[in-house]
């Protein structure tokens, strides 16, 4: 039988092949942390980790990642256990309606380790642009019509600080 | 969304066991196919999957080219193309395109066949001649600011939105393909795009059933390489203008001109008679003015889009001189037109 691993359990793929990941996640799985905003790989809200890199599971079929780990917001970190990003995105006040977030949160764990393997963004090459902007760059898959982008990209720079104490 | 049949594709399957009508599509990334699936502007009955077709993913080389699989993703590819600095324009075009997590996703072969993003292809209550042959175009005399300047005729006027094939034109890279009874072609980029003319519908020379199987680039010193996109916001937004740009100067003059141009044609375009100017000259505003005068000659532009021949001309002088200054401080640079160099 096909299956995926989600957050570090296997289940079976769906039968009807129209199936999105984000509707699996939804629809089949009950899992409602990843959010549905504009259906269309435009704002962002249902980013999670296919096999250790951020997609839009909007536009994914969930046939497509056989074999394929998936993480979604549930496997990133436990409400007694957060993620360093979690806390920073507390500490920060980096939401504020909050829908995006979790979108937020999987690209930023992501971006992370783009950073650490050295990934380049279109900014990236020039010395000139500062971390925050070259965040921003990296960040610019997920829109937050609250507008906290400001606080977001601290949260996110706060994290890098740690990491590289 | 319509209900389709999925074949999967791999290694060991021929490719002519799976249909090849008119109504299949390869499904390579599936960040533009789904989402045109989803408007149902793309009805397919079925879906060739490219998910387990694994040789596809990768790069190689020989002595004399890059071979970059169908199935590379765009986020993959910009990084192989950030650390070869005769590519460097290719690693700028991908990683100005789009998000990370549509880069992730997003495949070689998927870049080059994606389809425009003019909104009347996408809104299916308008008349739109690629979508539905015979229908009409609404762009001629609606909103077109984003509409092309070049290759255009009286049945459409939209951009290819690539970036990534914008550079590639200018590498003038090789499409190697695989038709179902296993013949192989090679296919100049340059040749593989058609403009609309009477059939806008038909985009580009595959014939039915035909397999991109990898894009090749020569391997040749290219100087300095510059790619720049002009758009509505500095992140995420599809090219209103861009020109990628290379070449190096010796004894004060333009040899290697590698150019092309985003956002402005039916098809990435490549400026050959703004070549044929810049090649062997003296690079100065004047040289470049004339060589927007030569391709600018054949522009024609729709109301909304009036800017872009005045955007273009300033684009390419911007692009040029800042490539002719790099290099004329640093000799024989190969790679970015970097700001800290």
């Amino acid at each position: 039988m096909a299956t995926l691993n989600l957050n570090g359990n296997d289940v079976s793929l769906p039968d009807d092949p129209r199936t999105t990941l984000l509707d699996f996640l939804h629809q089949h799985l009950s899992l409602f942390g990843t959010k549905k905003g504009c259906d269309h790989g435009q704002c962002g809200a249902c980013t999670v980790l296919v096999d250790g890199e951020r997609v839009n599971a909007c536009l994914v079929f969930a046939f497509q990642l056989e074999d394929c780990e998936v993480t979604t917001i549930e496997g990133i970190g436990q409400s007694d256990n957060l993620h360093p990003l979690q806390q920073a995105f507390i500490e920060r006040d980096a939401f504020q309606c909050g829908y995006c977030t979790s979108g937020q949160i999987c690209s930023g764990v992501s971006l992370l380790q783009e950073l650490r393997n050295g990934d380049p963004s279109a900014v990236s090459y020039n010395s000139k642009v500062s971390l925050k902007e070259d965040i921003s760059e990296r960040m610019s898959g997920n829109l937050c019509r609250c507008g906290a982008y400001p606080n977001i990209v601290d949260a996110i720079t706060d994290v890098i600080a740690l990491e590289r104490q | 969304m319509q209900p389709f049949d999925v074949h999967h594709f791999n290694d060991s399957t021929p490719l002519n066991t799976f249909p090849a009508a008119k109504t299949s599509r390869f499904l390579a990334g599936g960040t533009n196919l789904i989402d045109l699936m989803k408007l149902q502007v793309e009805t397919p009955k079925t879906l060739i999957s490219l998910a387990k077709w694994k040789s596809a993913n990768a790069i190689s080389q020989d002595d004399a080219h890059y071979h970059i699989g169908a199935m590379v993703s765009n986020s993959d590819l910009a990084k192989f193309a950030h650390s070869e600095p005769s590519l460097s324009v290719l690693s700028q075009a991908l990683l100005s395109g789009a998000t990370v997590q549509l880069r992730n996703r997003a495949t070689t072969a998927g870049n080059l066949l994606q389809r425009t993003r003019c909104y009347y292809f996408y809104d299916t209550t308008k008349a739109c001649n690629k979508r539905e042959p015979g229908s009409g175009c609404t762009a001629l005399n609606s909103m077109n600011r984003i509409h092309a300047i070049f290759g255009t005729s009286d049945k459409c006027i939209a951009t290819h939105p690539s970036d990534m094939a914008v550079a590639m034109i200018a590498l003038n890279a090789v499409v190697n393909t695989q038709l179902p009874d296993g013949t192989e072609r090679k296919i100049a980029l340059r040749e593989f795009y058609q403009a609309p003319g009477d059939s806008p519908h038909i985009e580009n020379v595959l014939q039915d059933g035909e397999l991109i199987t990898h894009v090749s680039i020569e391997k040749k010193e290219r100087g300095t390489q510059y790619y720049h996109k002009v758009r509505d916001r500095s992140s995420y937004a599809f090219a209103l203008v861009s020109v990628a740009a290379g070449l190096t100067i010796k004894d004060g003059r333009a040899h290697n001109v590698d150019l092309a141009f985003g956002g402005v044609g039916t098809t990435p375009w490549h400026p050959e008679k703004a070549i044929r100017v810049l090649e062997g000259a003296e690079i100065s505003p004047e040289v470049i003015s004339q060589a927007a005068d030569a391709e600018l000659a054949g522009a024609k532009v729709f109301g909304s889009n009036d800017f872009k021949p005045l955007l273009l001309r300033r684009t390419l002088e911007k692009v040029l001189m800042e490539i002719f200054t790099h290099q004329s401080d640093h000799p024989h640079q190969e790679g970015a037109l970097h700001d800290n160099a």
